[in-house]
């Protein structure tokens, strides 16, 4: 049943995405991959796939689809609304869809990313075994334009068995994320506990590579003011503090160094959550002491 | 050799050392390990050397705990050995790059340094450079302990566009452009070595702990 996605709009921003790239950072390529792990792996369940196959991540919606051939698609994470030859679809469920059936996704109501994987997979050309899009080291399949045909993988993949996967959607709401103490706390006044004390705002200056917050800047501790701290590797989640006192939280195409001390690290669950958190959102985080 | 293990999240260590020969003592070290095929160094995913730190990350998070129990005994063993310890049971490869040092900062770097042009790149291929670590773009790797006399600050405005190839200087450090990027390195020259290849395994040419010798060809 292998056919194509023709991809007649991408909307903001339509990228190929998988469980990413890694075992190349020391070479200075990042692991990428989708922003909202959770969201892209249940899109790939529902569709009946194996959890790495690539999908597509759709930020805000506008993503026109025409099948060629056949295809069942599910959608997950921001909830867009759906529909198919214009008439309203859901999401969270697997849609079955015939040759020359026309999909379009509208502006989600809450939330930035959605998924739509397909029975089998998206089968881009892997690059170094992902068919990730890296935007900070601009490799992989490259962000989706008008009259890109995507084919259809030969995935293994079983009929889909979920009538409606049971999930929490992401909301407007203050968002609260846990944060475990990072590697360079001390350079922080107050570490984590003072990061937990701000109330922050996602700001309009966030990507994949992080979200940028806006609130009472965070301040050096007592020695380390003028200090510079040597690059060092960075992980997803990270939180980083640049000489401004805004924090900046690591997301899928992070840098794989920086040379701004980082307070405290999200656990990786609630990276998910940052994701798909809106500009303007409010953020809280709960200082946890293990991991 | 004093070292610290600073916390990175559920899946990642942060190693601080003295300095990058320890680092790349350690690097070399965890390398060797982690073609186990069990054990907690089995499970380490990427490794990321730094001047002063290596991050150690694992596939999952179940695995931190009994890489961090395994740590100490390995930074033991590399501290007994010193920094060349691990150099000397397996040596890094030694790669050479053919250079055309006709690079548009040739001669402020030579107003810079007091050195002729050719006595410039008398220094620059004078001996070998080592990769310490990579950064800023995929490939690009920052190669340590060339001759001092070449420490230059980096250009007061940085070009929009290096061509790919482009050899740099900028502190004491050397590089070559991998590709095409804006860049603020002092440019001596240019290589037609492919830096880095997304189609080919490994995809960089240049990797942490290896050996680089500059020759110097004729435009």
């Amino acid at each position: 049943m292998a056919g194509y996605l023709e991809v007649l709009a991408p909307g903001p921003l339509a990228l190929v995405q998988d469980a990413g790239r890694p075992g190349y950072a020391h070479v200075g390529a990042g692991t990428a991959g989708a922003a909202d792990r959770g969201a892209h792996a249940l899109a790939n369940r529902i569709a009946g796939n194996e959890t790495d196959q690539a999908t597509i991540e759709i930020l805000l919606g506008g993503l026109a689809l025409k099948v060629r051939g056949g295809a069942i698609i599910a959608i997950a994470g921001a909830p867009t609304p759906v529909t198919v030859n214009g008439r309203a679809a859901d999401h969270h469920t697997p849609l079955y869809l015939a040759d020359g059936d026309v999909v379009r996704l509208g502006t989600p109501p809450t939330g930035l990313r959605s998924y739509l994987a397909v029975a089998g997979g998206i089968d881009e050309r892997p690059v170094l075994g992902s068919r990730s899009w890296d935007s900070m080291a601009r490799i992989g399949p490259e962000p989706l334009r008008p009259g890109r045909l995507l084919q259809v993988g030969r995935g293994r993949h079983h009929a889909p068995n979920l009538g409606l996967a049971p999930t929490l959607l992401p909301t407007l709401e203050p968002l609260t994320v846990s944060v475990i103490p990072g590697p360079r706390e001390a350079w922080i006044a107050g570490g984590v506990r003072r990061l937990a004390q701000g109330v922050w705002t996602v700001s309009g200056r966030s990507d994949r590579v992080g979200v940028r917050l806006l609130g009472d800047p965070l301040a050096r501790a007592r020695g380390y003011a003028d200090r510079e701290l040597p690059s060092e590797g960075t992980v997803l989640g990270a939180v980083q503090v640049p000489a401004a006192g805004l924090p900046v939280v690591f997301l899928a195409d992070h840098p794989v160094t920086g040379g701004y001390p980082v307070v405290g690290v999200l656990r990786e669950a609630d990276t998910d959550q940052l994701a798909q958190a809106r500009p303007g959102q409010r953020i809280l985080f709960t200082p946890v002491s293990t991991r | 050799m004093n070292w610290r293990l600073l916390p990175c999240g559920e899946r990642a260590v942060l190693v601080e050392l003295g300095d990058l020969a320890e680092v790349l003592a350690l690097a070399a070290a965890v390398q060797m390990l982690s073609g186990q095929q069990d054990g907690p160094w089995s499970a380490v995913v990427d490794t990321v050397p730094a001047t002063r730190t290596l991050l150690i990350t694992v596939r999952h998070r179940d695995a931190l705990d009994a890489l961090e129990a395994a740590l100490p005994s390995v930074l033991t063993a590399v501290a007994f050995a010193g920094p060349r310890g691990a150099e000397r049971q397996r040596p890094g490869e030694t790669m050479t790059i053919h250079v055309r040092y006709d690079g548009p900062d040739l001669d402020e770097v030579s107003a810079l340094t007091g050195l002729t042009p050719r006595e410039v790149v008398a220094a620059h291929t004078g001996r070998p450079w080592r990769v310490g670590f990579v950064g800023f773009a995929p490939g690009f790797a920052y190669l340590v302990g060339g001759d001092r006399r070449l420490e230059v600050p980096r250009r007061a405005s940085p070009r929009t566009l290096v061509p790919p190839g482009s050899v740099g200087l900028a502190s004491t450090y050397s590089a070559v452009y991998p590709r095409e990027s804006p860049g603020g390195w002092q440019l001596i020259g240019r290589t037609d070595t492919v830096l880095w290849d997304s189609g080919q395994e490994p995809p960089a040419l240049l990797s942490p702990g290896a050996w680089v010798q500059f020759v110097a060809v004729e435009g």
